[in-house]
């Protein structure tokens, strides 16, 4: 029971995560392509209910930032006017989840401009591009996580259940891919691979390389799953009435490899995540003026960057939560997946 | 011997296997080194083509493979068209660096993992044990490039710890201590991140697997007999719960090589990764293929190496490898 709620406790929070990357366009304040050259670089701004005067405001507002005088990048609170901050307000179109036209933002201010996470050399939004980096960010360590996943089950249930030279073939090969350390590999197959490709490219063919990295850790387990679940009963009396190969993988075997894929997806999605993160970052993956977490962060390699906008670093904490969640819900699948295995031995009963 | 031998065979052949993958990958790559060449109005296509020729690009791919096992066998490791010259003596130098910043790291690693988790095992579930456990779980949720990115922020920020490079300006001139001490403070934030991104999955295999055997009947009826604490912690539990442990050790000696890749991009240290990265970007094809290589010689070296700690420290492996 505890268990039970320790998984839906940590669906429920990655959930909510992935639905706030998912509705971006309502939660981001502006369009994270849209520049404004007068603030390039500008600082996170400060919610204030407090004003300099010391009255309390019900509705949180912003001090407009302006230039510090006989400076050029240095900026200061201009306290004689006040931005109040509005939610729900209307502002850049955008469509929600792809889809829903939409003007509705969940804040904005009328009038101003407001950064709240500071903006980036050209002036843009960085809390914008951060969301809308994750959706890129996520879709392709979802996708590539996808990809491992089909290859790894098919591969491990073609090893597992035909056995023989193609099991022996196909495991020297999971070996090998195995052996290869991630991010070499990573960078081989992205090595030949074309670089100079539009941006839709770009991140398909990021997905490709991540997807075909992961396969070999999915598919020995999917295939040692199958090789126990081929000789049990049910399959055997299946094949007895004359089942065919493709009815039992799908009917019989299929089923029985889902906790260990699921399990494997929650590892997955992660890493391919920051697979994502790590190719970007290093001008390999997803070309701006697209963002993902990758390519924000890619800025941090301009040393003036590094030495005075600490606020470009945001990006990279915005997969922590996610990390953790996802690691979170690995170990509830895991220990899910052991309590059931005791229990089908019949000897310990959990819960 | 024979479980040696089995080992050392396995192991060639697998690297055989990658060499031949990479080779393949190579001739699916569209492009290659020489199409800039192509488009420079100055550079006639037959000097494109002589070069092509050169450098062996026009044969076919099973000669071109053949060739250059050729040459590995004779210490060879292809030619860099970038550098315009061997590719190992080239991966040499720039893995000598690796391995300067990743043997410093993996040894305090180890050094500080030894100790923490056998002391969080020890005191299983009390004050220490939860503190070290909160702290190995934080760290394991922070992805390396996170890491290394807020390192390089604080060190900048701060002014106290160079922001890249191996050495000093003038650093030719300094006395030999002042010279380990530059090269020292050089290392201080590399170092820092490759540790902190090990320490975690090293505490907690440690402590995982002291906890168990700290169970067993022997250290109870040890502890009984009256032997001391930490003779009994060290010398006894941890000796008996090495046989995991090695195999890290063996990964961790593997991964010398390649583990640092990104934080050495991310620190501008001189080592394989930046050289990998722009021979990428610049499709200097033997060059990727002798690094991916190189890195993978030492992961086999690595399991090799644990497989020969595990022989020699576990008595069972060997009676079963003598008894087959």
């Amino acid at each position: 029971m505890k268990q039970r709620r320790k998984l839906m406790i940590w669906l429920v929070i990655l959930g909510a995560l992935h639905g706030i990357i998912a509705a971006a366009g309502f939660f981001a304040p502006y369009d994270p392509v849209e520049q404004d050259r007068e603030r390039p670089y500008l600082p996170p701004m400060h919610i204030h209910i407090v004003d300099a005067q010391g009255h309390f405001h019900l509705r949180p507002f912003f001090y407009p930032l302006r230039l510090r005088e006989g400076s050029f990048d240095q900026y200061e609170e201009d306290t004689n006017t006040t931005v109040p901050l509005r939610f729900f307000e209307r502002g850049a179109a955008y469509r929600l989840l792809g889809f829903v036209p939409s003007r509705l933002h969940f804040f904005g201010v009328a009038g101003a401009r407001v950064y709240l996470l500071g903006s980036d050399a050209y002036g843009r939004d960085e809390l914008s591009r951060i969301l809308y980096g994750g959706q890129i960010s996520l879709l392709a360590g979802l996708l590539g996580a996808g990809v491992t996943l089909f290859l790894g089950a098919l591969i491990g249930m073609a090893a597992g259940y035909y056995g023989g030279w193609q099991d022996e073939l196909l495991m020297r090969i999971a070996e090998l891919f195995l052996a290869l350390p991630w991010l070499y590999l990573l960078f081989a197959l992205r090595a030949f691979l074309p670089l100079a490709v539009s941006p839709l490219e770009a991140f398909l063919l990021v997905v490709v390389v991540i997807g075909m990295v992961g396969w070999a850790r999915p598919a020995r387990l999917v295939r040692g799953v199958v090789l126990s679940v081929k000789e049990r009963d049910f399959v055997r009396a299946a094949r007895g009435f004359g089942a065919s190969d493709f009815y039992l993988l799908r009917r019989h075997i299929l089923p029985e490899t889902a906790s260990v894929l699921l399990t494997q997806a929650a590892i997955l999605v992660p890493q391919f995540v920051l697979a994502e993160m790590t190719l970007s970052f290093l001008g390999l993956g997803v070309p701006e003026p697209m963002s993902s977490w990758g390519n924000l962060l890619a800025t941090l390699q301009q040393y003036n960057v590094l030495v005075s906008y600490w606020w470009m670093y945001l990006p990279a904490l915005a997969i922590v939560p996610f990390f953790l969640g996802y690691l979170s819900l690995a170990s509830a699948l895991q220990e899910r997946a052991g309590a059931y295995k005791i229990e089908e031995k019949g000897n310990w009963n959990p819960s | 011997m024979r479980y040696l031998l089995r080992r050392l065979l396995h192991a060639v052949f697998l690297l055989l296997g990658v060499s031949l993958l990479t080779f393949l990958f190579s001739a699916l790559a569209p492009g290659n080194y020489f199409d800039e060449m192509r488009l420079n109005p100055q550079i006639s296509p037959e000097t494109v083509a002589a070069l092509r020729a050169q450098y062996q690009l026009d044969r076919p791919l099973p000669v071109r493979y053949a060739h250059w096992l050729n040459a590995l066998a004779h210490g060879q490791m292809g030619f860099s068209f970038a550098y315009n010259s061997p590719v190992a003596p080239l991966l040499w130098a720039r893995a000598r660096n690796t391995l300067l910043l990743t043997v410093t790291a993996t040894l305090l690693a180890w050094l500080l993992a030894l100790p923490l988790g056998v002391w969080s095992a020890a005191r299983l579930g009390r004050a220490p044990d939860r503190v070290i456990s909160w702290t190995t779980a934080t760290l394991l949720v922070i992805p390396d490039l996170v890491l290394a990115l807020g390192l390089l922020i604080i060190a900048v920020r701060t002014g106290w710890f160079p922001t890249g490079g191996l050495t000093s300006v003038g650093f030719d001139d300094m006395s030999p201590l002042h010279k380990l001490r530059d090269l020292a403070w050089h290392m201080t934030l590399p170092v820092t991140a490759l540790v902190l991104a090990a320490l975690p999955t090293l505490v907690r295999h440690v402590r995982a697997s002291v906890a168990e055997v700290l169970e067993a009947p022997f250290l109870r009826a040890a502890l009984g007999h009256g032997l001391p604490h930490s003779k009994l912690l060290y010398g006894y539990a941890l000796r008996a719960a090495a046989n995991p442990l090695i195999s890290l050790f063996g990964f961790s000696v593997g991964t010398l090589l390649s583990g640092s890749l990104l934080v050495e991009v991310i620190m501008s240290w001189p080592g394989l990764g930046p050289f990998l990265l722009e021979a990428i970007l610049a499709r200097d094809l033997y060059v990727v293929i002798g690094g991916v290589l190189l890195s993978m010689i030492f992961l086999v070296a690595g399991n090799l190496f644990a497989d020969v700690l595990l022989y020699w420290a576990d008595p069972r492996i060997r009676t079963a490898a003598s008894a087959k």
